[in-house]
């Protein structure tokens, strides 16, 4: 149906129709812009509600809820925001979202990347000790995030015992095809800098005897360490003499 | 003038209860209560607050889609049935119509808002259900003055509820898109997603900011303010005056 002209509109409508679109747009502009608080942050609901609520299709509303969170955490004006979060309820969160997408990566990276940064180390150790117990479920996919969780222990922490029970943990159960010698390495080095250097070398020996490592550059290297571990153990045996 | 505009509002009016409208209402009110006492039953801590979130949402939900598809049909079979030429023929403005319809829509959706707030009256008698009552019935004025301007444009009752849904669930949303949209995780310093943080602050500017009306936390926390419902208020009278002066745009320019 052809519709009439413009002109056919009455004035005092234009006007009307004009001065709403203006106030409107000043009505936004003068808003606040919405922020993010941290003790906004609710409970999540039980896992079973969760899957309610996806309507069996579950990947997505994890997807769309870990947005959500994520916008809890990284709003311009708050300083440093994971801090003030409630880490019980982040954890919560996390593992809800897991529940929903097992195979999903992105929280075991938000835990480790983000909520594991902030200057608190209680709330560090808790964030690690998540990523330790989820690893456990599938360490052939999570085990980046473990790694990462034993740097974070050695280096932030200066904890050698707990990246050493990491290492450990990642060596024992990443054992497939996709996980890199390195990450399965990283128990022996721990073992060199606690001074271990006996287990060390019965490690590293183990490594190359088995025949799993190939290339011949990191063999090369893995045996410049076994010998170097070997000579501070002789130095060692030697002062004790 | 003033006389047209009320008739007209009057028989709006009496078309939803004749068409018992208001008996639909009580009767999907009556059945989400009686969900929120399940979810009240199997919520093990904070069980009234529980059937509280659940029925406050849930009842929103379901006045604004019963709000909009009442006036979607009625408007669609008014406009099959000629009713709107035959009143248009009469010595009365295509804007004196208008507002006579809308007057009545909106007197429904007050009277939707009034019920809503009566079903959660035995589980939050506080100052923030009157509050939350207030707002919930601005929210449906606007969703009204929405659908009528969306059935004006569209004159079909599926594209105009399509419309309507989609700018209600996007209204609701906004803020929650514009924090997203903010990541700092996201590099802000990159021109896309600068680009993209701006495009959805120009479109959060032209939506109502629906997301602060009728908030379940005054419920359950009485976190409600009169400088929350005042600016209600505000951005109803804006937003609603924009969609009247779209929806008589629109009218004005229609072959009948």
């Amino acid at each position: 149906m052809k519709q009439r002209r413009f002109v056919s509109v009455p004035r005092p409508v234009l006007i009307l129709l004009g001065l709403a679109f203006a106030a409107q747009i000043a009505f936004a502009v003068i808003q606040p812009r919405p922020q993010a608080r941290a003790e906004l942050l609710p409970s999540p609901p039980s896992a079973a509600v969760l899957g309610a609520i996806s309507l069996g299709d579950p990947i997505p509303l994890a997807q769309l809820t870990t947005l959500w969170l994520q916008a809890f955490d990284n709003q311009p004006g708050i300083s440093i925001p994971f801090l003030e979060l409630d880490y019980g309820k982040v954890e919560a969160w996390l593992q809800r979202i897991l529940q929903l997408d097992p195979r999903g990566q992105y929280p075991l990276m938000m835990a480790s990347q983000l909520y594991a940064q902030v200057p608190d180390e209680h709330k560090q150790r808790r964030m690690l000790a998540f990523v330790y117990r989820e690893f456990m479920a599938d360490p052939e996919r999570r085990w980046p995030w473990l790694a990462h969780a034993t740097i974070m222990a050695k280096h932030r922490l200066k904890d050698l015992p707990l990246a050493l029970s990491y290492a450990k943990a990642l060596s024992d159960h990443a054992t497939g095809p996709g996980v890199p010698h390195w990450a399965r390495q990283m128990q022996i080095f721990l073992h060199e800098d606690m001074g271990e250097y006996e287990t060390a070398r019965v490690l590293l020996g183990g490594l190359l005897a088995s025949g799993s490592v190939t290339d011949p550059h990191e063999i090369h290297f893995l045996l410049e360490r076994l010998n170097s571990l070997n000579g501070v153990e002789k130095s060692s045996h030697s002062s004790e003499n | 003038m003033l006389s047209k505009v009320l008739t007209i509002a009057r028989f709006t009016l009496l078309e939803a209860i004749r068409t018992r409208l208001l008996w639909i209402v009580l009767v999907i009110l009556a059945l989400l209560f009686l969900a929120s006492l399940f979810v009240q039953h199997i919520s093990v801590t904070e069980t009234v607050r529980m059937q509280i979130g659940f029925l406050a949402a849930t009842a929103r939900m379901a006045a604004v889609l019963v709000l909009s598809l009442h006036l979607a049909g009625s408007m669609v079979r008014e406009f099959n049935d000629k009713g709107v030429d035959l009143l248009l023929s009469l010595a009365l403005p295509r804007g004196g119509y208008y507002a006579g319809k809308f007057l009545g829509f909106a007197g429904i959706a007050i009277a939707i808002a009034v019920l809503t707030a009566l079903t959660l009256l035995p589980l939050a008698p506080s100052q923030g259900l009157l509050l939350w009552g207030a707002s919930l019935a601005m929210e449906l004025i606007l969703v009204s003055a929405l659908t009528l301007f969306c059935v004006m444009t569209f004159a079909q009752i599926m594209p105009a509820i399509s419309f309507v849904v989609a700018f209600y669930l996007l209204a609701r949303s906004i803020s929650a898109v514009r924090l997203l949209s903010t990541s700092q995780l996201l590099a802000p310093s990159d021109w896309t997603n600068r680009a993209v943080a701006r495009l959805v602050d120009t479109l959060a500017w032209l939506l109502p900011d629906l997301d602060r009306f009728a908030s379940t936390a005054w419920l359950v926390d009485q976190s409600g303010a009169l400088s929350t419902l005042a600016a209600n208020a505000l951005q109803t009278l804006v937003y609603g005056a924009l969609l009247l002066g779209a929806g008589l745009f629109d009218l004005y320019r229609k072959n009948l």
